[in-house]
Order: structure tokens, then sequence, then C-alpha cells
């Protein structure tokens, strides 16, 4: 191939029949979001004026951000904490974590009614609007995750004065991201604080921003997992189970904190009440505690489980479950409003967004030197 | 309950904030200085017991403000059922075991509006007359607000690609000049009264004292924070869509968390930076000791 520039040039992988369909899809959903563009929301989605929110908002957007936390909590361990051992599972971590938030800010501009206007949050602000905070937040750490990411490009370009700056600006611009991710991750929850007569009261507590943000470094964690299997089995590199479960030994701590306060929250707040009623909430909530909370704290607890790969596999697919479960039962299930299922073309922007992110994906492994290679020449300039 | 929400809510809240002081002193007269603001904001107050369901209001806002019609399927009539872009006032009935009243459904302009609170972009805006004002050139259409009105009166133009954000805005450019709402102007029955909100509050509460006549209550007068435009009634407020709300408003509640932000950045940062030198200590002296 022709396309070489220092290090950045095609590595051929095999395409699999997969790739081709998520290219596939990848596209049609970009179709759907152009002609919701021109439409409008109306003729394309099922949302309301009882039901303003929809999936893009409850699970590209909350779930999504959540399960990119990945990137923050392991820029904290390796740079912060200094366990130097995580390093290997960094770039692709960053790399997840900078497609999820382009992922979502794509999902940001199909959702909003003026996308165009987007750049408004820069100029006009109001600091008592958590979306505002968010915004905000969300711009600078997608500022901040390109930074972070830039050293593989000029690594790559053998580029030393750009990559000299980057490193010293490194820790500073860690500090930074976590802050910026602390921020939203929390605010995502306090956003629905405001919406008292919205969230079913077994979700809506005063503590929303915390366990949005805990159950988002849990769900990372669980991300990281899930993100490396692929990896392992799409290009061939070997799993890194040892360090990964290393890394995830973390998990049950977040989960069993997060599940104390969820129950202390209940108790406390007198809330208990509506999961001795039976309805479809009640149902919902045990099994999104159970399946996404009390499962994968157990299963990360276990060493037999977490040292294998089909174990730790399982218990990151539990975690994630329950954050996207819980985002969507708090956002959009028992959100108060009019009854709404998502209509195909929603769910089509939201599947081939989601395909668009692996297609990135694919192509910063396939151009750029994400993971050590055995075979790379190295060439010194 | 043991404990309720709303006390779980301060205590939570000022845990969490750490130096958020819900219920300071401050606070408190804050709080207080507002309520005499708020009651010196133009106010409406729509007498059930007087309205006969002519409708007039409803004709008199849409041509005020250029609204199309919304008709039935046949397009014969002239038929919203529901408030929605193109519609910022309609008469509703109820008929029930309770008896039988009219309402008016609208914007009731909180004191201290969630809509406008939430907006990140303040395009949503309290002004100190008392309406609540839209400005369709900042919006960028993200629907916080409606999902914030515990009322649900935003209302999105779904079939525009580009929608704005559509409600009653309390004909401000008509007060501006020293008139009167459009609907009030129009009612013929004087079931839309219109003043400040203290004036209001005044005929609200003498009127309700006729027990025969009315249920009672003002409503608006103190739910979510209390509201610009108030309801006395035959019926009971809550039949007539009025849904059942707390005292506190609703901007109260998510601003402690809000306020908190430059403290978490603090802490967080100070946190970071800390664990960072704590943790590199070694390798510091290394590098020196290397150099």
């Amino acid at each position: 191939m022709a396309i070489k520039l220092g290090d950045i040039r095609l590595r051929r992988y095999k395409v699999g029949p997969g790739m081709i369909f998520i290219w596939i899809v990848g596209a049609l959903g970009l179709a759907v979001a152009a002609w919701r563009w021109v439409v409008g929301l109306g003729p394309t989605t099922n949302l309301s004026d009882h039901r303003g929110w929809g999936i893009w908002i409850s699970f590209d957007m909350m779930a999504g951000i959540g399960l990119a936390a990945g990137a923050f909590t392991l820029a904290a361990v390796v740079y912060i904490f200094n366990l130097k051992k995580f390093y290997p599972l960094v770039r692709p971590t960053i790399l997840t974590g900078f497609i999820s938030y382009i992922l979502a800010a794509l999902t940001l501009l199909a959702d909003l009614g003026f996308p165009l206007r987007i750049w408004h949050l820069m100029i006009y602000g109001n600091i008592h609007s958590p979306l505002f905070e968010i915004g905000w937040c969300v711009m600078l750490y997608l500022g901040v995750l390109l930074l972070e990411f830039s050293p593989i490009v000029f690594e790559a370009l053998h580029w030393k004065v750009p990559l000299k700056i980057i490193h010293g600006i490194e820790i500073p611009l860690m500090i930074a991201g976590i802050t910026l991710s602390t921020l939203h991750q929390s605010t995502l929850g306090t956003m629905l604080t405001i919406l008292p007569y919205r969230i079913h009261p077994l979700w809506y507590t005063p503590l929303l921003p915390v366990f949005y943000y805990i159950s988002a470094i849990a769900a990372g964690l669980g991300m990281v997992v899930f993100e490396s299997y692929n990896s392992a089995r799409t290009y061939g590199y070997r799993f890194e189970l040892k360090l990964l479960s290393s890394l995830t030994k973390a998990v049950p701590w977040l989960l069993g904190l997060y599940l104390v306060l969820k129950i202390g929250d209940l108790v406390v707040s007198g809330d208990y009440v509506y999961l001795l009623k039976g309805d479809l909430a009640s149902v919902l909530y045990i099994i999104e505690i159970m399946g996404g909370v009390v499962v994968p704290m157990l299963m990360f607890a276990d060493p037999k489980t977490r040292n294998t790969s089909n174990g730790i596999i399982w218990a990151a697919f539990y975690v994630m479950g329950g954050l996207i479960m819980n985002r969507i039962n708090s956002a959009l299930t028992f959100f108060h409003g009019a009854l709404y299922l998502p209509a195909w073309s929603e769910i089509a922007v939201s599947v081939g967004l989601t395909c668009l992110g692996i297609i990135m994906f694919d192509a910063a492994v396939r151009f750029l030197p994400m993971f050590p290679e055995p075979t790379a020449e190295v060439s010194e300039k | 309950m043991p404990i309720n929400r709303r006390d779980f809510l301060k205590t939570a809240g000022a845990g969490l904030g750490g130096l958020a002081l819900v219920d300071s002193p401050i606070a408190q007269l804050e709080v207080q200085a507002k309520q005499v603001e708020a009651n010196s904001q133009a106010s409406m107050l729509y007498d059930a017991t007087k309205c006969v369901g002519c409708r007039a209001c409803q004709v008199a806002c849409k041509s005020r403000s250029n609204l199309p019609p919304v008709t039935d399927p046949e397009r014969i009539w002239e038929r919203p059922l529901d408030l929605s872009a193109d519609t910022w006032t309609l008469i509703k009935l109820y008929d029930g075991e309770e008896g039988t009243s009219f309402v008016k459904a609208n914007c009731m302009h909180c004191v201290e509006p969630a809509c406008a609170s939430v907006c990140p972009v303040a395009a949503l805006e309290k002004t100190e007359a008392g309406p609540v004002v839209y400005h369709a050139e900042r919006c960028i259409g993200c629907r916080y607000c409606m999902a914030a009105c515990p009322f649900g009166i935003p209302k999105a133009q779904w079939y525009s690609n580009a929608p704005k954000i559509q409600k009653c805005d309390f004909c401000a450019d008509r007060l501006a000049g020293g008139e009167r709402p459009a609907c009030a102007d129009a009612c013929p029955t004087g079931a839309i009264n219109f003043g400040s909100r203290q004036e209001m509050l005044d005929v609200a509460h003498s009127r309700v004292a006729d027990t025969e006549r009315y249920v009672g209550t003002v409503y608006g007068e103190h739910e979510a924070g209390g509201t610009d435009v108030l309801y006395i009634a035959g019926v009971n407020p809550h039949l007539l869509g009025l849904p059942e709300l707390d005292e506190r408003s609703l901007p109260s509640i998510d601003w402690p968390y809000m306020k908190a932000v430059p403290w978490v950045v603090g802490i967080v940062g100070a946190f970071l930076t800390a664990t960072y030198f704590y943790t590199h200590r070694n390798e510091g002296k290394e590098v020196h000791d290397g150099h």
C-alpha cells in the first residue's frame, strides 16, 4: 500500500465479514441521521411533547459516557497512583474513551433540535444548569483526550518536539482529565436531581451524582476488560488476563460501596416500600441490582473467576449491563411521561453510531502503532 | 417514613456539597427577600368558578401570537386537545364526581422556574417583571426544559428542522407596554384577573373564604416555590390537571450541587496532585541521583 508516513501505515489485519457488516450498518445509521437533520425529529423519532428524551439520551449519552469512564480511571491508576504495570492497557483505553466521547458528541448532534448551534454553549452560559457544566466538561475532556492520544500519532510520525511538549504537560493533563471526568460523570446524575416528579422514587435520590460516579468507574473498568478481549480476539494480540485480573480487583470494592449506599439510601428515604409493590419497576430494579451489581461484585471478588478469560469477560458484561440498565431505567423506562418505544430510525442511528465507533477503533489499530508489534520495524531517524 | 425526603436531601446535599450550606440564616433571608420581590411581579388569577368556557382567551392568544389553528382530522374544527407548540393556552373541562369545572391551561410562570434554571444556554429567562420568556436565537434544542417543567408546559415544534420551544410568554411585550395579557383582556366574565402577585393573592384569599363556592386552596401560592399564575376553583385543583407538588422550588434542589463545582475541582485537583507527589517521591530522588 502506498499509505505510509513514518509508522502510519496500513497494517494488514484480515477484514472479516463482521467488519464489512459493521461498515454497512454504520453507513446506514449515518444516512438515517442525515435524514433526521433534513426533516426534523417529529417524522423520524417517537419523541413527543410528553416524551422529550429517548434512547439517544439515556443509552447513547448517559450509558455511553458512563462506559467511557475507564479512560480516566486508568489514567489515575497509572499516572497518579503510579501503578506502572498497567501501562500496556493505557493506550487502547484512552482510544476507547476518545471514541466514546466523539460518539456522545455525535449523538448529541443527532438529538439536538439545533445541532449547528452546539457552540452556543461556549458563548451563552448558565451556571445553574447541570447540562451547561456537562457540555463544557465534555468539550474540554475531548480536547484532553485528543492530547492524551496524540503521542501515539507523534511517535508514529517520529515527531520528537511535539512528543516532548506533550510529555512535559502529561501529568497536569491527566489531572485535568480526571477532574473533568469526576465533574461530568457525577453531574449526569445531578442532571436528574432537578426532576423529582419525573424520576421513579426507586431511582430518584439526592445521591444520584454519587451513584452515577461510582457505577461509571466500576463499569468503565469492565469496559477495559471487554475492549482488551475484543482487541485480542480480532487482531490476534495477547489477552492481558493477568493485568486485567489485577486491575479489576478494585471492582468488588466499588460495587460493594455502591450497594451499601444504594440500600442505605432506600432504607433512610423510606423508598424501599416501592420494592414491595411487585410492579415492573420493582422487578427491574431488583434485576438491575442483582445482575448488574451483586453478580459482577461476586464474580470479580472470586479469584478463580477473575483469573479465567471466560470468567472475567462475563463479569465485565454483567457490570457493563448493570450500568446500561441503570441509565435506561432512571432516565427512560421509569421517567414519567408518555408511553415510548424507540422508532426504528432511532435504533438505526444508535446502532449505526456504535458501529462507527468500532470502525474508528479498527482504523486506529490498522493505521497506528496501538499495540506492541513484534514484527514492526524500528526506524530511528 | 422515618426521615422524609426533604430532610434527607438537605442532609445529603450539605454533606455532599461540603460547603453548600442550604439552611444558613443568610440563605433564609435571601428566600424572604425573594418572596417580597416575587409578590410585586405580574400575576394572573384564574377563577374557575367564573369561567364559562367561551374560549375567547384561546382565540385572543392565537391571534396575538400568530399561532396556526390545530384542527380535528377532517380539518373542520379548530380543536386542540392539549397544549402544543401551536396552542399556548387551552380551556379544558373537568366533569366528574366532584362536580364540573372549566380550567385554563398555560405556563405557570414560576417564581423560580425549573426550565430557566436547567437551560444550558439561558434561552429561557425569568424576567424581573414576572414573565418567563424564550430567546429562540439562543436555543440549542436540548429539551431539558421540557423534562424539568413539573407542569409539562414547554412544547417543541417537532415537525420543523429548526424546532423552537414554544409556550405562553405572559404577553411580555404587551406587559412592557402597559397592557394586560391578551387572554385576560379578552375574558368577558372576569375569570382571568391580572395584577401584581400580592394583589392577586389578596383577591384569591378573600374569594376562597366563601367555602360554598371554592375549595379553599389557592393553587400556585406555594407549589414548586410559588407561581405567578394562580388558580382558585370549586373543585380540587388536582382534578383539573394541576399536579400535586410540594413547596420547594426545583432549582433549589440541584443548586447545592452546582455550587459545589469549584470546590470539587479544587479538592479533586489537590488530592490528585498530592497523591502524584506522594507516589512519585522516590522516583524524583532517583532522577536527581542519576543526573
